[in-house]
This record gives structure tokens, C-alpha cells and sequence, in this order.
């Protein structure tokens, strides 16, 4: 009572945890804390997409034009940029003169649009802030690119992490069911008693073996392997991480559907065969059935795994934050990115922030899935009665 | 996480070093005034700090040094504020650096204590064995996609960098694409070894790792920063020389007021043994 009242008050405190941190990325603005973007006083552009901010400063764009302005070459200036047009002489010894010159360079150049911090922000400024619009849920969800450390503008769509996340995990779980289940069947029924004392230890091995251990593995041996097969130019894709991730979720998936199976009454059985039903039918019509419950568990419990590894992923798919449409493209994953990226995200910052939000979604992906399975069970057990 | 580790583990080294400090002064007295020096600042310094670190430890009782990583801007503002003696920088100063030192009013003094320099690398059956940096900047934004366009056998390109935490993707954006953004199809792999994995295996790959990492599963390929006339070749020669083009000083950087603390940990980083663990670790000595 009291270690159940312990366990959910933690798992409350993390889930909250989780959700305080991830929302703090809507309430913020994706450009760096006291950065500004300004422009010139008589450019008529008034605000940017992030996107269109990106391709400026990638000099994709190159022209005002193309944003709805007049007809200017756009030139780009970051505070580094300072000393090719002044001397540090000219900016003071103390670089006193810093935020003037700064003006004054957005003054002469019709066609500037400059990065810098507030702090330089003269106190008669004279050009033009552009708006900067704060990060949409929405837009977070459904944007294509994912930068988040980009320069100035931080691109946070997690889409493509989304669909990464999603096409591996079911991936690996249409691998490892069938595989799992068979395999449960065999040594519950079919395998003899001394086969069975071989292979469930060895089974049950599989799963202490780190996964840091798998994802090598599947970057020398699998990754090749699917190139080789599938003729393509890389072989760090989603299948990789699906078949890896299978791998690693079958101990669990056959552990636990085989204890389910064994738990079938034997009396059950023996009427089943007494009745003149065959082996499989008997597996099929009697063991199945009794043990469903046991198999979805089993099931359950492989997809979370799945879903939230990141070890072996990180090194098998590639992790490039493209939409996927094939599972032989490689792919981005959710726990990849957090796990490649927390380390070096400022605490509390912007970045810092999406990764936790990215967590929550994550999270809420799990629990749907988690309710899903609940709900079937549950329909499935009323039906018996 | 690192940090919420970090936050662990530190008192617990914290309580330790005090153990061991009160035994020592128990056995040898007050014979060495003990300095202790906190070093802050890029990972990419870290592992060599480090390492320097625990062998002044070893051979110099009286000297206690932490070092912290968490990067190199990290390290200069602690700088800044005065919470770190030295701090580890993979760069120059940025202005706004500069400005807030003056601010400050502080003066800086920058040692170098090693280079760290970048190879470009592909598969070994790849024709190609040099490209120019304009190449190398649009095979990585995405612009050129087959290595047809740059002289090669008709295959796509394969392009792999490292995570975005890792310092050598900042350098190499900064360095070799003009501070333009990676493409999003190009591969992101955890480590360096990795990417030797990957692109030793895969026909059409291009990557980048530290000069250091020489292995013969991939090729290095030259490079020319003049639009093509001259190719350099990487070596660990060219890049003391400093002809080789992606190479990088490693700093630590400290107030001039407070030399006298840090002198010990700066002489020791250029001191011949120093500068051994810098090829040990798989940077570039300085001489």
C-alpha cells in the first residue's frame, strides 16, 4: 500500500516534471535570449517565417524580392562581422562606439539584415526590429526541419522525429511478433524438456546484453547486410533499426507469452485433445485464447522497449531528420535525438526545452498505445463472459 | 542528464579529495601550500585537460585541479564571472567575448596548447582524392549529390557528419560550409568511430573525423582553400606548419591577475611530457 502510493506519487512528480519543462518551449521566441534580427528603417519587410530566416542566412535567399520586398541584394551581418567595416580603433578602445557603429551600418546598408544582442542596441536606433513570432504548438508539431541549434533562428519541427519514431517502432514490432510468438510456442508445447532448459536461459540472455552491444552489432553486421540485399547507396535506415530493435524486444515478448501459455490449465488441454481436437489445434482454439492477455503484455512491454531505445538506434539509422516514406531511408528517432543532443543543450534554454517537450510527446505516444492494448483486452474478456 | 550526473558525482569528489587532503596533511605537514585550480570550458579540450590534470596530480600532490566541460562559451563566461581559473576554449574569442571582457575590465591572456585539425574522408574505392572547400560546402548543404558532379563514378553521395553536440560539427560548419546549415538528409552519427565504420563500408560515403584518427578502411582526401589550385594533403606535418586548411588552435585562457595561481597547470600543458599526451589523446603538438 504504502510502496504503491510511493511508486505512482514518483511516476506523477516525473510526468509533471516532464510537462512543466517541455511547455516552457511555447512560451519562447526561437531565436537566442537578447538576439535581435533587425533590418533597415525603409526595408519594408516586417516579419519572417523561421524557415525564411534559415534560407537568408544559408543564402538561399538572396534577393528581398523573394521575401515580398523591393528589388535589394540582401546582405547579412553577424556581430563577428564587425571588424570588415570598421577598425577596432574605430570602435573605441573599450568598444564603446560598438552600438553606433552598429546603427550606423544598418543606416547606409538599404539591403542589411543584422544579427546581434539587445545589448548593442543603440539607444537611438534607427533601423527596424522584425517580429519573431513565439513557437506554435502546431508549428512544432508539424514543421519539417529540425535545427535546433541553428544560427539565429532555431528550426524545431519534430515531424520528421515523430514519423522516425513511429515507422521503426512498428517496424520492429511486425518483425518481432510473429518471431516471438512462434518461438513462445515451440518451447511451451512443442519443444522437448531438455531442449527448452537450453534455450530459455539462452533466450532470456538476449536480453542482458547492453544495448550499446546491439547497436554495434547492427552498424558491422546488419547494416551492410541490408545494403548488400536491398542494392542502396547507405545502409543506415529504418529497417536497420527495426530489425535491431526486434532483436531486442524478442526475450521479453518470449519470456512472457511463454509463461502465460504454460499457465493454461492442463485440464483445459487434455479435454481439447480428448475431444479429438489436434496439437495445433488445440494451441490454436485453447492456449491461445487463455493466454491472451499474457501475449498482449508481452507485446506491450516489447513496444516499449522499442520505442524507447536509443542506444542501438542512435548508431543504426542513420539519424537524419528527414520524413520517411520507406523503411529503407534513414531515419530520425525521438529517444535518438534526445539522447544525442541533452548533453550539449544549455540547461533551461530553448533547446533544453524542446528536447523535454519532445520527451512529452513520446510519453503520450506510449500511453496511447499502453490504452489502446487495455481497451482491446478489456472488450476481449467481456466477450468471454 | 550529464549535467544531473554531474551534480551527483561532483560533492562525492568533492568529499573524497577532502578525505585525502586531510591524510596527507596528517603525513606530510604543511610542507606545499595547496592550489587548487578549477579548468572550465570545451569538450573538446577536455579529454587532453583531463588527462594532463590527473598526471600534475600525480607528480605535484600540492596542486588539486577540477576540470569541467560543457563547452567552450561556457567556459569563457565562467571566465567572465570568475568562477573558473582557466578556461578551455576550441576558438578565438568571438567580439561579444571580447566586449565583455572589456567590460569587465579584465585582460586575457590566450595560450595555445595544441591543434586539433580535421580529415575529410571517403571510401576507399572512391576515384576522388582531393576536392576544393566550395565542393566540400555544397556535398554538405546538399547542393551536389552525386560525385559525377565532382569528377567521380556516377553514385549518389553519402554524406555523414556527427551529432550537432559534438564540437567538430560547429567547426566543420563554421570552417568548411560558410556557417550555412547541414542538408537534412545528411547522416548523423553518435562517434568517430562510427563514421571510420560507415564510411569504410558504404561506396558512396563522405565524412569528417580528427586528423588523429588515422585508420586504412577509409581514404583522406586533400583540400584546397584557393578554388582549386593547390591541394593540400593531410598530415600531421601540414597541420604544424599550419599549410593544411581545417585545423584549429585549442586555448586556455586565463586573467592576467591570475597567472601566478595557474602557471603550474599552463607549464605543464607546454612542458615536453605535456605536449605528449597531446598526441597520446590524438591532437596535434605544437612543436
Amino acid at each position: 500500500m504504502l510502496s504503491g502510493a510511493a511508486t505512482s506519487v514518483t511516476v506523477i512528480l516525473i510526468v509533471f516534471f516532464l510537462f512543466i519543462e517541455g511547455a516552457g518551449v511555447f512560451s519562447r521566441k526561437p531565436i537566442d535570449d537578447g538576439y535581435l534580427l533587425a533590418v533597415n528603417a525603409t526595408n519594408n519587410v516586417k516579419t519572417l517565417q523561421p524557415s525564411q530566416i534559415k534560407d537568408v542566412f544559408d543564402k538561399k535567399i538572396t534577393n528581398w524580392k523573394q521575401l515580398g520586398g523591393e528589388d535589394r541584394p540582401i546582405v547579412l551581418f553577424r556581430t563577428s562581422d564587425i571588424t570588415e567595416y570598421y577598425t577596432e580603433e574605430e570602435l573605441g578602445p573599450n568598444f564603446e562606439y560598438f552600438p553606433e557603429k552598429i546603427n550606423e551600418l544598418i543606416e547606409k546598408q538599404p539591403g542589411i539584415i543584422a544579427f546581434f544582442s539587445d545589448k548593442y542596441k543603440a539607444e537611438k536606433f534607427s533601423g527596424k526590429e522584425l517580429d519573431i513570432d513565439k513557437i506554435k504548438v502546431w508549428e512544432f508539431l508539424s514543421g519539417e526541419e529540425w535545427f535546433p541549434t541553428a544560427q539565429p533562428i532555431a528550426q524545431m519541427g519534430v515531424k520528421p522525429l515523430i514519423y522516425g519514431t513511429l515507422w521503426v517502432s512498428f517496424g520492429a514490432i511486425l518483425l518481432a511478433l510473429p518471431i516471438g510468438l512462434a518461438a513462445a510456442i515451440y518451447l511451451s508445447e512443442i519443444a522437448k524438456k531438455r531442449t527448452r532448459s537450453l534455450l530459455k536461459p539462452l533466450i532470456e540472455l538476449l536480453a542482458g546484453i547492453p544495448s550499446v552491444v546491439y547497436g554495434f552489432f547492427g552498424l558491422v553486421v546488419i547494416v551492410p547486410l541490408i545494403q548488400s540485399t536491398f542494392n542502396l547507396p547507405v545502409g543506415e535506415t529504418g529497417l536497420a533499426g527495426s530489425v535491431v530493435l526486434a532483436i531486442m524486444a524478442l526475450p521479453t515478448i518470449i519470456t512472457i507469452s511463454e509463461d502465460a501459455m504454460r499457465n493454461t490449465p492442463r485440464a483445459m488441454k487434455e479435454a481439447s485433445l480428448a475431444l479429438g481436437a489436434s496439437k495445433w489445434q488445440t494451441i490454436y482454439k485453447v492456449v491461445m485464447p487463455y493466454s491472451a492477455s499474457g501475449i498482449t503484455a508481452g507485446a506491450i512491454l516489447g513496444i516499449g522497449r522499442a520505442i524507447g531505445e536509443t542506444m542501438a538506434v542512435l548508431m543504426v539509422t542513420g539519424n537524419a531528420a528527414v520524413i520517411p516514406n520507406t523503411l529503407l531511408a534513414p531515419v530520425r528517432t525521438i529517444p535518438a535525438t534526445i539522447a544525442a543532443e541533452l548533453g550539449e543543450a544549455p540547461n533551461g534554454g530553448l533547446h533544453y526545452e524542446a528536447l523535454f517537450a519532445l520527451g512529452c510527446i513520446l510519453f503520450l505516444i506510449t500511453f496511447g498505445i499502453n490504452m489502446l492494448v487495455e481497451l482491446v483486452t478489456n472488450r476481449k474478456a467481456h466477450k468471454k463472459h | 542528464m550529464n549535467k544531473i550526473k554531474l551534480f551527483l558525482i561532483l560533492p562525492l569528489i568533492g568529499m573524497l579529495s577532502c578525505g585525502k587532503a586531510k591524510t596527507e596533511d596528517k603525513t606530510s605537514g604543511d610542507k606545499a601550500a595547496a592550489v587548487s585550480v578549477t579548468i572550465k570550458g570545451s569538450d573538446t579540450v577536455l579529454p587532453l585537460a583531463q588527462k594532463e590534470a590527473e598526471d600534475l596530480m600525480k607528480s605535484d600532490a600540492g596542486t588539486s585541479v577540477t576540470v569541467v566541460g560543457g563547452g567552450t562559451g561556457v567556459g569563457i563566461t565562467a571566465l567572465i564571472d570568475g568562477t573558473t581559473d582557466i578556461a578551455m576554449a576550441s576558438r578565438d574569442l568571438k567580439t561579444e567575448e571580447k566586449l565583455k571582457f572589456s567590460e569587465a575590465k579584465k585582460e586575457i591572456e590566450q595560450v595555445v596548447i595544441a591543434f586539433d585539425a580535421l580529415t575529410v574522408i571517403v571510401n576507399p574505392a572512391n576515384k576522388i582524392s582531393k576536392l576544393t572547400r566550395e565542393q566540400l560546402e555544397k556535398i554538405f548543404t546538399g547542393e551536389i549529390k552525386n560525385w559525377k558532379e565532382v569528377g567521380g563514378a556516377d553514385e549518389k553521395i553519402v554524406a555523414y557528419s556527427r551529432e550537432s553536440s559534438s564540437g567538430t560539427y560547429e567547426f566543420f560548419k563554421e570552417e568548411v560550409m560558410a556557417k550555412k546549415n547541414y542538408a537534412t538528409d545528411v547522416l548523423s552519427l553518435p562517434a568517430t568511430g562510427a563514421i571510420v565504420q560507415a564510411v569504410g563500408q558504404t561506396k558512396g560515403a563522405i565524412g569528417y573525423i580528427g586528423l588523429a584518427y588515422e585508420t586504412k578502411e577509409v581514404k583522406q582526401l586533400g583540400v584546397s582553400y584557393d578554388q582549386g589550385k593547390t591541394f593540400i594533403e593531410p598530415s600531421i606535418e601540414s597541420a604544424k606548419d599550419k599549410t593544411y586548411p581545417i585545423s584549429r588552435p585549442l586555448f586556455y585562457m586565463y586573467d592576467k591577475t591570475n597567472a601566478a595561481k595557474v602557471k603550474s597547470i599552463v607549464d605543464y600543458a607546454l612542458s615536453e611530457a605535456g605536449q605528449k599526451t597531446v598526441s597520446d589523446i590524438g591532437y596535434i603538438p605544437l612543436k
